[in-house]
């Protein structure tokens, strides 16, 4: 089992390789050594994963090296593989190989592009830690360290305010969800006297019913605890109140959208409330608020996604919405189901990002839907992947067959299990199922907003620079459009005369480093769901104690109603419809529906003003009120009263302000030997 | 060792060096002093070296009667020799930043530096408390020349309340030693650190050392001298006030408030950490509005110093640990960032962050080196700062939640000021001309940064090193603070629990 060695430790050797040494080796060597590490590490990792599908393996702990020791309190580095790992091995490796190989055509020309291998292998190695962390605070470590990725990666194009903006936001508002994750540490560390996990969750369920003081209240142990923890998770899942940074993140490059906004970081929330899932069990309170917050993100953020206009904000809401339904999945128990959603989603997202990645590069780094239109037939290969993206995120598939894409299987499976489970469970069903169909509609309106149509490129600021210019210039904000220079398009003539909308513009289909990616994570978007259901879903030995498996709600699920098994199929085929309705059959559908449904329009697609409102009552009072305390507080009154003051009343005595210098220190000398004698003095009698 | 008095030694050589210095010229006086330091600096390692850890308490020690019970006693526990180690480590890379950024009266500049180093070892080794304040005092009289000979623009204001603020504290403390020998009988800080003084004695010595550790420290309310004099100091001068000089109230907190006054130090804890709340707050946003980078890395460290006083008044060994921690890495990573603020400062001679942007195109290793430190400043895992500040957060939550609340919100605004600066400075467009022509780092200036990044990261990835030689220390002082020690707010009560053989089976049903 030490291939874990080199699945977590090659991508950091080649990291700091690429890293510090990239002006020496090159672009292309960097690039060779952190693709390499990452394929070899995808190639180790699933085996282990397959060796757990087959039930032939056990959980292990590899440890590597002393970190602290202090008092109690111990915690060292150490690899821990049990079934959850596993299944986030294979995750993480395989979308970011896949990342890495697409980044070669995407970020092809860019001037730093060994930086950027250097952070995509950094990021695989933190996340890599996280996963396979047997304490806390080794989990805590690759928290942290793919918020620094995710915050070098998002400001990659460190000359553009506004990406340096949401790298920032995503930095401090991640950080706010780490406190509550260290005070959770700090309070299982006081209530358990150990921070390694298997031995925490050991000892849960003897705590439960106690209760603790916690900033003056009285808690229920577990409850304050599990809270705590689930802060952290909220902050790195961009869960309703903590999801502000997530869309902004998009201004990071769009494999990084794919790798860390997406697939993987963004899951560690739902990974982490999995891991500690006999913890959560002996809070069914907290568990409660991570069934209510998850089901409230799941309809927020969908709600959202109706509305936007950037291709990537759209999967971007998109992403925050499926998480909420893998929180609340995990919230009424089920954590195989959201353990399996997080396994399809990460498939089929990372495809629609990387897609939308391959749609952005053809149409010159436009990314507002409104001036695509009519791509499927320039850009088909991209068509076909975003398509089985799309079929696989909104689940299609049909019950009684046997048979859907993956999307199908796992949110199927999460519908049926909230409903089964009753209780919050019941409400979450039908949030679930709104959102299903809302799911629906968004995901459909991109593709036909994008796909079918009529080109409306011409209005298009960045096509019309690329028409007439050439594609000569790069943009000064952003290095990476200049990849697409040189060939076909820069050889088009302008031409206003067209009048078909596509400015003279010719979309052209991606290269194969990046169309390699798409299909194969176009077979995962397919058939992850369908290979992986029975594990993931009911076996409990394959899970193998790594997760509270209840096999009494999971055998509850599918005894559900029928009508509850077709709810899926059925919102999602209501979306399409609509979908259809508005963005192909009746154009001016929308507009006319925006109109009328006026302030609720607005404050949807103003995203429920939590930027306004956050900026108003937590960024602006803290600026003004750290001007208040410097000139009112360390100036205004502690300097005037203090030293200003003392020095005044000095001046005023002696006029003692010539050589000052000297003087003090003449004068501290003086005091210095005078209080010696004085203590010798002392001492003597 | 022997009988070798290798911290005689080790203080001889900056010594000897310091007087060659006054003597000779630019050229010299830096080779001598850049010797000196590095000798120093290979004598603490042999320190180290030999530093049996697990034995006697008290190691290297020397003693020679002078008068009237005042010994010239030193020795070192674990504690003192990590501190120690800071020193001398920084001590050459002070030279270095110094070698041509310094142009004027060269020979008295390095001498006063040699002297703090005499003065700085002194403190950490002296066995005897009158010998203690000496060097504790003294340590600040080359400091305030450095500042008020070689400080920029408003340096005597600031020489001036340096002054002003150490004088408040130390006429106290002064009298506080005098009363403690004479109610001992003895001037030996092992002995007085067991003595137990009468509660009522206590609380009255407690508070004149207070006076002059929490200014020392600083902590708010009396901290305002320490951005004046960080601004006005040369970069050398800043990199050794908050790399040691600021841990000199640490130390004198876990030297002679906790061990010597410990029902004192229980009985005023509820001011420390209010103070230090106040501090995390208010210094953390102060940091956030400052346009002068030296400024802000000045506030920044205030609200550092002040989870170095909740750990340490969390009376437990995480928190003991985790200060300690915090002031090693403080030591390390505050010097760095004043070094990467004097890099930029020797080019464009402004310390207005707002003259800077862009520096990530022409700077780049520049550019990484100071994310490494600002990152390390902000606490990320894998660094030395966040050994320190996690076990201490996680030492003072053991006691007071709403304190380890208030401290802990301290990750949130440390980001923020964090990398508001590093963003204003390094990223975005170059918006002038002559920051944008500014060279990389020299070859120099590799050196001086180079030794202190790989230092922040083993101390975060392997923190063993550095707390196994003061374990057997803090578990001391630890079961000397545990009768006094407050009790935890938690109050856990075991309620019935749930019968482990249904543990899992419970799930979904609620």
């Amino acid at each position: 089992m030490n291939s874990i060695l080199i699945i977590v430790f090659a991508p950091l050797l080649a990291a700091i390789i690429a890293g510090l040494g990239g002006r020496i080796i090159g672009h292309t060597a960097a690039k060779v050594l952190t693709t390499g590490a990452l394929f070899l590490a995808c190639g180790l990792s699933w085996p282990i994963f397959l060796s757990f599908v087959g039930g032939d393996a056990q959980a292990s702990v590899l440890p590597v090296l002393k970190w602290v020791q202090s008092g109690d309190m111990t915690f060292d580095w150490a690899l821990r593989v049990d079934t959850l790992t596993a299944v986030m091995l294979v995750v993480i490796t395989s979308v970011s190989a896949l990342v890495h190989l697409y980044s070669w055509g995407y970020m092809d020309e860019d001037p730093d592009q060994s930086r950027f291998f250097a952070y995509l292998s950094l990021f695989t190695f933190a996340m890599l830690m996280l996963v396979t962390a047997n304490n806390l605070v080794q989990m805590f470590f690759g928290w942290e360290g793919v918020g620094l990725a995710s915050y070098l990666l998002i400001g990659f194009w460190y000359k553009k305010p506004s990406a340096n903006a949401a790298a920032i936001k995503a930095f401090v508002v991640n950080r706010v969800g780490d406190l509550g994750f260290m005070l959770g540490i700090f309070g299982t560390f006081l209530v358990f006297q150990t921070t390694s996990i298997p031995e925490i969750l050991a000892a849960a369920p003897a705590m439960q019913g106690s209760t603790i003081t916690f900033m003056g209240a009285r808690w229920d142990t577990m409850t304050i605890l599990c809270l705590l923890l689930f802060i952290g998770a909220m902050g790195k899942s961009a869960q309703l109140g903590l999801h502000t940074w997530l869309p902004d993140a998009m201004e990071g490059p769009t494999p990084v959208s794919a790798l860390i906004h997406a697939a993987t970081m963004v899951t560690a929330g739902v990974f982490m409330v999995c891991r500690l899932s006999p913890l959560f069990e002996a809070a069914p309170a907290a568990l409660a608020v991570v069934t209510i917050i998850g089901a409230a993100t799941c309809l927020f953020a969908a709600t959202i996604g109706t509305t936007q206009w950037d291709i990537k904000r759209v999967i971007a809401y998109s992403t925050c919405s499926q998480l909420g339904y893998m929180f609340f999945a995990a919230g009424v128990g089920a954590y195989g189901a959201a353990m399996f959603h997080l396994f399809t989603h990460a498939f089929f997202k990372a495809l629609l990002f990387l897609g939308a990645g391959s749609v952005i590069h053809a149409m010159h780094h436009e990314q507002d839907m409104r001036y695509y239109g009519g791509l499927r037939k320039k850009i088909p290969f991209t068509f076909w992947a975003m398509m089985f993206g799309t079929l696989a995120i909104t689940g299609l598939g049909i019950y009684d067959l046997h048979i859907g894409f993956a999307g199908f299987w796992s949110k199927d499976a999460i519908l049926e299990v909230s409903y089964a489970a009753g209780g919050h469970g019941t409400g979450a069903f039908w949030v679930g199922a709104f959102a299903a169909l809302l799911t629906s509609f968004y995901s459909w309106r991109l593709m036909f907003l994008t796909f079918w149509g009529k080109p409306r490129w011409i209005e298009s600021e960045h096509i019309q620079h690329a028409v007439h210019h050439g594609h000569d210039e790069p943009e000064e904000a952003n290095p990476a459009s200049q990849e697409d220079s040189g060939h076909d398009v820069a050889h088009t003539v302008p031409d206003p005369a067209h009048g078909d909308g596509t400015g003279g513009y010719h979309p052209h289909e991606s290269p194969l480093t990046m169309l390699v990616p798409l299909g194969i994570l176009s077979i995962g978007a397919i058939f992850a769901g369908q290979f992986f259901a029975g594990s993931f879903l009911d076996s409990a030995s394959f899970w193998n104690g790594s997760i509270a498996y209840n096999a009494e709600l999971m055998h509850a699920m599918h005894e559900v109603p029928k009508w509850v098994k077709y709810t899926a199929l059925v919102v999602m085929l209501i979306g399409l419809f609509l979908a259809w309705l508005a963005y192909i059959r009746s154009t001016d559908l929308p507009r006319k529906t925006a109109e009328q449904l006026g302030p609720i329009y607005n404050f949807v697609f103003n995203k429920w003003y939590f930027d306004e409102l956050y900026n108003l009552i937590f960024v602006k009072p803290a600026f003004w009120l750290g001007r208040i305390f410097w000139k009112k507080g360390d100036e205004g009154t502690i300097d005037r009263f203090g030293p200003n003051g003392v020095a005044w009343v000095v001046e005023r005595g002696s006029h003692y302000a010539k050589s000052v210098q000297s003087g003090y220190l003449t004068s501290y000398a003086l005091i210095m030997l005078l209080g010696l004698v004085a203590a010798i003095t002392w001492v003597l009698f | 060792m022997g009988g070798f008095p290798i911290l005689s030694v080790m203080l001889l050589v900056p010594l000897l060096g310091a007087i060659a210095c006054l003597f000779l010229d630019a050229k010299p006086a830096r080779m001598v002093a850049l010797l000196a330091t590095l000798i120093d600096l290979a004598l603490g390692i042999v320190l180290w070296a030999n530093y049996d850890i697990g034995g006697a308490q008290w190691q290297f020690t020397e003693s020679a009667g002078l008068f009237a019970g005042f010994d010239y006693a030193l020795g070192i526990d674990g504690i003192a020799l990590m501190l120690i180690m800071l020193s001398v480590f920084l001590m050459p890379i002070c030279i270095g930043a110094s070698w041509e950024a310094i142009t004027k009266r060269v020979g008295e500049y390095m001498a006063a530096f040699l002297l703090m180093e005499v003065l700085m070892i002194g403190v950490f080794a002296a066995q005897d408390i009158f010998l203690f304040y000496i060097f504790f005092e003294a340590g600040l009289i080359p400091m305030y020349l450095i500042i008020g000979v070689w400080g920029g623009q408003n340096r005597i204001y600031a020489a001036y309340k340096f002054f002003l603020y150490t004088l408040l504290g130390s006429v106290l403390m002064l009298i506080a030693m005098l009363w403690m020998v004479n109610e001992a009988g003895t001037s030996s800080i092992p002995v007085l650190m067991e003595y137990d003084f009468a509660p009522e004695a206590q609380t009255w010595l407690w508070l004149a050392f207070f006076a002059s550790f929490a200014v020392k420290m600083p902590m708010w309310p009396v901290h305002t001298w320490l951005p004046d004099a960080h601004v006005q100091a040369p970069t050398a001068g800043s990199v050794i006030l908050a790399g040691v000089l600021l841990k000199l109230g640490g130390y004198g907190f876990i030297r002679f408030s906790l061990p010597m006054f410990p029902d004192a130090s229980a009985e005023f804890g509820w001011l420390v950490w209010g103070l230090s709340m106040i501090a995390v707050v208010v210094t953390s946003l102060i940091a956030l509005v400052q346009a002068d980078m030296k400024k802000l890395i000045a506030y920044s460290s205030v609200a550092h110093m002040a989870i170095v006083t909740v750990g340490l008044f969390a009376f437990n060994v995480q928190g003991l640990e985790g200060a300690m921690m915090i002031m090693l890495g403080h030591g390390l990573v505050s010097g760095a960032l004043f070094l990467c603020v004097g890099v930029i400062y020797d080019r464009l001679h402004t310390r207005e962050i707002d003259r800077y942007g862009g520096l990530a195109i022409n700077m780049p290793a520049y550019a990484a080196l100071f994310m490494l430190f600002t990152m390390a400043s902000v606490g990320l895992p894998g660094t030395s700062n966040f050994v320190g500040e996690f076990l201490a957060l996680a030492g003072i939550y053991q006691v007071n939640s709403w304190v380890a609340f208030v401290c802990t919100t301290g990750i949130i605004l440390g980001a923020a000021y964090m990398l508001y600066l590093y963003r204003r400075v390094v990223f975005g467009i170059q918006k002038n001309a002559d920051a944008a022509a500014m060279p990389d780092l020299s070859m120099r200036e590799y050196l001086l940064l180079g030794p202190i990044a790989a230092a922040v990261l083993w101390m975060g990835v392997y923190p063993e090193s550095f707390l196994a030689p003061m374990r057997a220390d803090i578990e001391i002082l630890d079961t000397r603070l545990a009768t006094a020690a407050p009790e935890s707010d938690a109050q856990l009560a075991i309620g019935e629990g749930a019968p482990i053989e249904e543990d899992l089976s419970h799930g979904g049903a609620h």
